[in-house]
Parts: C-alpha cells; sequence; structure tokens
C-alpha cells in the first residue's frame, strides 16, 4: 500500500515515515505543504495521506482543508490527521462530511509506534480512527440527549470504539472479557435507537452519534 | 592661602546663589516690559478722547496679548529653564492646540491669569529688588563715590566720613537683603508659573494614569509576546525532537525482536521515559500559552482544559468577537486554574465554565457544586489569579459559602 505525507517539521516527518514502512506502506512522497500534499495525492493516489493540521503558509487549518478535499475527490485515499492539540471543530468538520476512512490524532500518539501503527492500518482500510483526547472533549461540548441514558461503564466502551478500538482492544483495555464487551455494545446500540442494519456501520453511527456530527 | 579662602568664603555667604535668581528676575522684568509696551503703544501715538476710543486702546492690545498667550507661556518656561533650571512641564497634552482651543481651555485661564496679573505683579517686586541691589551697591561704595567727586565740589564737609560709615554698613545689610529677597521672589514665581503654567495637578494625574495604564498594558503584552516565542520556540525545537526520540525508541521495541531481556527492558524504561518528558513538555508549553489559544481562541482552548479535567466540565462560551491577546490569556489561564482548585479542593462532582460578553464587559463563571468554603485571599492559587485579572483591569470575585457552591466571577473588559 501506497502512502503520503505532508508534515513541516522534518523530524517528525521521518519518524512518521519510519513507523509507515514498519506498518507496511510504501512512502510513496514526502511534502511539508497542503498544495504539494494534493499534487502528490493527485499524482501517487495513496491509501492512505498522513497529514499534519498546521503547515505553511498559514500554519492555521490547511491540513484539514487538504483532508476535506482529498476525501472528496479521492475516495480512495483514506486521511489521518496529526495535531499538535485538539481542535475538536476540526474532528467534527471531518466527520460530518465523511464516516470513513479518517483518522484524527494528536502529533505524541505517533511516538506509541505499534498502536499508531494499527491506527494507520485501520484507517486505510476505511475505518474511523480518533484520539481519546478529541473523543473527550467531544464530550464537554455534550449538553443532553440520549447518551445521558448510557451508564458510565458504557460511556467508557464507546468512547473506546470512537477511538477505533476493535471489542478485543476494548475488552484489553477495560480488563474485561470480549462477551462482556459486546454486551455493552449491544445495550449501547440500543440505547441510542440505531436502526439495524450490519453491524460495523451501525458501530459507526453509534460513535458518531456519541461525537455529535450527526 | 586657606585664611583668604575663608574670608571670601564669609564676604560672599550672603551673596551665594544670587547670581541666578537675579538673572532670572531680570529677564522676567524685561518681558514684562515688552507686554507693557505693546499695552501702552496706542498711547505713545494718540490720546484718545471719546469713551471708544479709549476702549480700543485698552482693548486691541490686550487681545494682541491674549493670542500671543501660548507663545508667552513658551517664553516663560523658555526663561526658568535657562535661568534657574527648573523644568516647568508642557501643559499641553502632545502638541500645542490651535487658539481658538486653547482659548477655551482651562489651562489658557491659568496661563492668563500669570501672563496680566501675577506675572506683571512678580516683574514690579522684581525691579524693586534690583533697584536695591543698585542702591544697596552704591550705598556700601559710598567711600568710592566720594573720593571720585572732586573735593571742591563736596557737599558736606563735616562728619561725612562718619555719616558715610552709616551708609556702607546700611549699603552692606541692604545688599544681604537683596540676595535673600532675590532667592525669595525667584522662589515665588517659580511656584506661581509651576501652578499657572504648567498642567494642573488634576491634568498631571490624568497624564499620569494614562501613561501607567500605557505602559502596563505594553508590560502585560510583552510578557505575553514573550510567552508566546518561548511556546514557539519550545514546539519547534525540543517537542520535535522528543517524538522524534520516543518514535525512534519505539520503532527499536517494536522491531527489534531478538533482543536479549536486559536491552528490552532498557529500550523499553527509555521508550517510556521519553513518552513521559513528552507530556510534561506539552503541559509546560500549554501553562506558557497554549497555541490552540492563539490559533483559536478562548473557546477552543476552555474546551481543551475542560476534556482534560477529570470530572465532567460544561463549557458555553458566547463571544462575538475575539478579545485582545492580553485577556484571552487572563481568560484562559483562570479557567485552568480554576478548575485546579475545583478538583483540588472542591470534592465536586461537575463543573460549569461559561464566557459571554456583556457590553465592554467579558463575564467569566467558573462555577461547581462542591463543598465550598474557600478563601479569596488565603490560596496562592487564587491570589496569584486576582493579580492577573488586576493587570489587564479585570475584577475577580468569588462566592464560597462553606457547604457550596462555588461560584468564582471574573470581569474583564472587552473592547467588542
Amino acid at each position: 500500500m501506497r502512502a503520503v505525507i505532508a508534515e513541516d517539521s522534518v523530524l517528525l516527518r521521518i519518524g512518521v515515515v519510519k513507523v509507515l514502512e514498519m506498518a507496511g506502506f510504501e512512502v510513496a512522497a514526502e511534502v511539508a505543504d497542503a498544495e504539494a500534499l494534493l499534487a502528490a495525492v493527485e499524482e501517487h493516489r495513496p491509501a492512505i495521506a498522513v497529514v499534519d493540521v498546521r503547515m505553511p503558509p498559514g500554519f492555521t487549518d490547511e491540513g484539514v482543508r487538504a483532508a476535506l478535499v482529498i476525501r472528496q475527490q479521492w475516495p480512495g485515499t483514506a486521511v489521518l490527521l496529526l495535531s499538535q492539540y485538539v481542535e475538536e471543530r476540526y474532528a467534527a468538520d471531518l466527520l460530518s462530511a465523511h464516516t470513513s476512512g479518517i483518522g484524527y490524532l494528536l502529533k505524541q500518539r505517533v511516538a506509541d509506534v505499534e498502536e499508531f501503527a494499527d491506527s494507520l492500518r485501520q484507517v486505510a482500510k476505511g475505518g474511523t480512527v480518533l484520539d481519546p483526547q478529541v473523543v473527550s472533549q467531544l464530550l464537554v461540548r455534550r449538553h443532553s440527549d440520549p447518551l445521558d441514558r448510557l451508564t458510565p461503564r458504557e460511556r467508557e466502551v464507546l468512547e473506546l470504539m470512537a477511538g477505533g478500538r476493535s471489542n478485543a482492544g476494548i475488552a484489553a483495555q477495560l480488563v474485561v472479557s470480549e462477551s462482556a464487551v459486546a454486551k455493552h455494545i449491544n445495550s449501547i446500540l440500543a440505547k441510542l435507537d440505531l436502526p439495524k442494519t450490519d453491524a460495523d456501520h451501525r458501530r459507526v453511527l453509534a460513535v458518531l452519534r456519541f461525537l455529535g456530527v450527526t | 592661602m586657606h585664611t583668604t579662602a575663608r574670608l571670601r568664603r564669609v564676604i560672599l555667604w550672603p551673596f551665594q546663589g544670587a547670581g541666578r535668581p537675579v538673572a532670572f528676575l531680570a529677564t522676567g522684568a524685561l518681558i514684562q516690559l515688552a507686554a507693557l509696551v505693546v499695552m501702552a503703544l496706542p498711547w505713545i501715538f494718540l490720546v484718545p478722547e471719546t469713551w471708544a476710543a479709549t476702549l480700543l486702546a485698552v482693548l486691541v492690545p490686550l487681545a494682541a496679548l491674549v493670542s500671543a498667550g501660548p507663545s508667552l507661556t513658551e517664553a516663560q518656561r523658555g526663561r526658568f529653564r535657562a535661568r534657574l533650571g527648573v523644568h516647568i512641564p508642557s501643559p499641553y497634552e502632545g502638541s500645542r492646540p490651535s487658539l481658538p482651543e486653547w482659548l477655551r481651555s482651562p489651562a489658557a485661564r491659568r496661563q492668563l491669569g500669570y501672563h496680566l496679573l501675577f506675572g506683571p505683579l512678580l516683574a514690579l517686586a522684581a525691579v524693586f529688588v534690583l533697584l536695591m541691589w543698585a542702591a544697596s551697591a552704591v550705598a556700601a561704595s559710598i567711600y568710592v563715590w566720594i573720593w571720585l567727586v572732586p573735593p571742591e565740589s563736596r557737599l558736606g564737609q563735616v562728619g561725612y566720613t562718619v555719616l558715610a560709615a552709616y551708609i556702607t554698613v546700611a549699603g552692606i545689610a541692604l545688599l544681604c537683603a537683596a540676595s535673600w529677597l532675590s532667592r525669595a521672589l525667584a522662589r515665588l514665581d517659580t511656584r506661581t508659573a509651576t501652578l499657572r503654567l504648567g498642567p494642573s495637578r488634576e491634568e498631571q494625574l490624568a497624564r499620569r494614569v494614562e501613561d501607567l495604564a500605557e505602559s502596563r498594558a505594553g508590560l502585560v503584552d510583552t510578557v505575553d509576546a514573550e510567552r508566546r516565542r518561548i511556546e514557539r520556540d519550545l514546539h519547534d525545537g525540543a517537542q520535535q525532537r522528543l517524538v522524534s526520540l520516543a518514535v525512534n525508541l519505539g520503532l527499536a521495541k517494536a522491531t527489534l525482536g531478538d533482543l536479549p531481556e536486559d536491552a528490552r527492558r532498557v529500550i523499553d524504561e527509555a521508550h517510556r521515559e521519553a513518552k513521559e518528558a513528552m507530556e510534561e513538555l506539552n503541559d509546560l508549553v500549554r501553562g506558557l500559552h497554549p497555541a490552540v489559544l492563539e490559533d483559536r481562541g478562548l473557546d477552543a482552548a476552555i474546551s481543551g482544559i475542560a476534556a482534560r479535567a477529570p470530572l465532567p466540565v460544561g463549557v458555553t462560551v458566547n463571544l462575538p468577537s475575539r478579545p485582545a491577546p492580553a485577556v484571552e490569556a487572563v481568560a484562559y489561564f483562570t479557567v485552568s486554574e480554576a478548575l485546579t482548585n475545583v478538583v483540588k479542593h472542591a470534592q465536586a462532582s461537575r463543573a460549569e465554565v461559561t464566557v459571554e460578553c456583556l457590553g465592554a464587559t467579558l463575564v467569566l463563571v467558573v462555577s461547581d457544586d462542591g463543598v465550598g468554603g474557600a478563601e479569596p485571599v488565603g490560596g496562592t492559587g487564587l491570589a496569584g489569579l486576582a493579580k492577573r485579572v488586576a493587570s489587564v483591569d479585570g475584577r475577580l470575585s468569588v462566592d464560597s459559602p462553606v457547604g457550596g457552591p462555588t461560584v468564582l466571577t471574573v470581569e474583564l473588559p472587552c473592547v467588542p
């Protein structure tokens, strides 16, 4: 699988490239700004683009805007955004336009090499990965809604789901059995009044409702 | 040698420091003389016969003097500076106002009071003192004059030496008096002029307050800018390097599968340390000046604090536009500190943060449902916060009855 990376900090770029290679990606292009990123995606049609939110020339949200363009024009390319800090509006912007092949992580997560490699693979496969901090920040904005009906445990499970964990991953994190996790998830889906479609899609919908973007 | 020096000192003692006041008084008298000439000008050429003509002959030169008021003030300030080394602050803020503006100002009334009333009176006194100098100098040196006059023309032949001795003594006494009077008069003139030609006390205070407010705002901004610079430097330098280090250690951990157990443990440890250092540096940078605050404003930055807090925090930010950077920073750190206090002391189950703009005031409220009893002065955190709030002319109040709830309200200026 091919990947491109857009990151203006050289050190971090080298690090991410190494992790990408470790995760089995072939890095087709390394660029430092949004314009070059779009050109590289056009040229290489990678499976994933790893994009810094803040890039030259404006150092504001160039990466987010580029990500929206990429998901729109080249649906085959997933985007994983890296950010120094959490801005939940970016996540909301991204997720309200696209519900798959999107990731939003803090830069510091790159250091957890194996988890980061997992996230890269998941996003490239069309999954959604959100940083736990993004998730908790989105929660701050929620005031009253069906989510209040969830028990604290269910809420924890939902947060981990939003973070892109599988049932096994959630079970490991919470130190419970996988069947317990499945039970929690069923209960969550019921409480959120989600339509019965295929399981994966319901999971995504639950997460989106949780994040307040649908 | 020593004795002559001492003798000279004793003789000159009464006149010590009289030279400058005398020169000063003489220039003052000259300026007033010039004004007098202006006033007298019409009368030199004609003697007005009707009432109207008399009125005109008085009013026209008076009007000329009044309109020359600002220049006269400058001349007088120059006189004080050059002759006495006394600086009378400019009565105007910034440049000199136009004549109509000047005439309407209270400063004009004060200055004209000096030019038309106090100045002439003081000049009259000065002329008297100068005459006194001349007369006493002549009297003190009466023997010289007597000697100069040819003997056949001398008036009295009898006892003139005794009389002359009296006159000499009186002259010396008068010289001392003139010296003292010159200094006293110069002091009186200085006091009058400072009150009348400089800014009034209120104006001085107002100007001082303005200057202080400006310099303080500048200081606050400088500190803010400096914090931001440090934040950027850390972000571009140490932070990136640490991430890179942690990534490399993480890669080593993940890829070097066949390492001996010891080496693996060391790498593990190093990786964890690097990540912890990264976290600590992140916290430090956030404490200096969070990038999110500069980029995205208060709403996003406060949500960030709320998300990191270990208890549920509701955030409502309603601002029509972004306040000044210094105000934003104070608001941000207020919320940060307040929530830290809530977590440490309040035993609350949740907290609420609201920020809104009411007119020109940004009102920030942090409330919790905890145990209350927070001391506004006792806690160093709150005291530091109050100082920070005061640095941008804000106000902080804490309502925290024992048993709760605690409500912290901060009002900050917010120019829309």
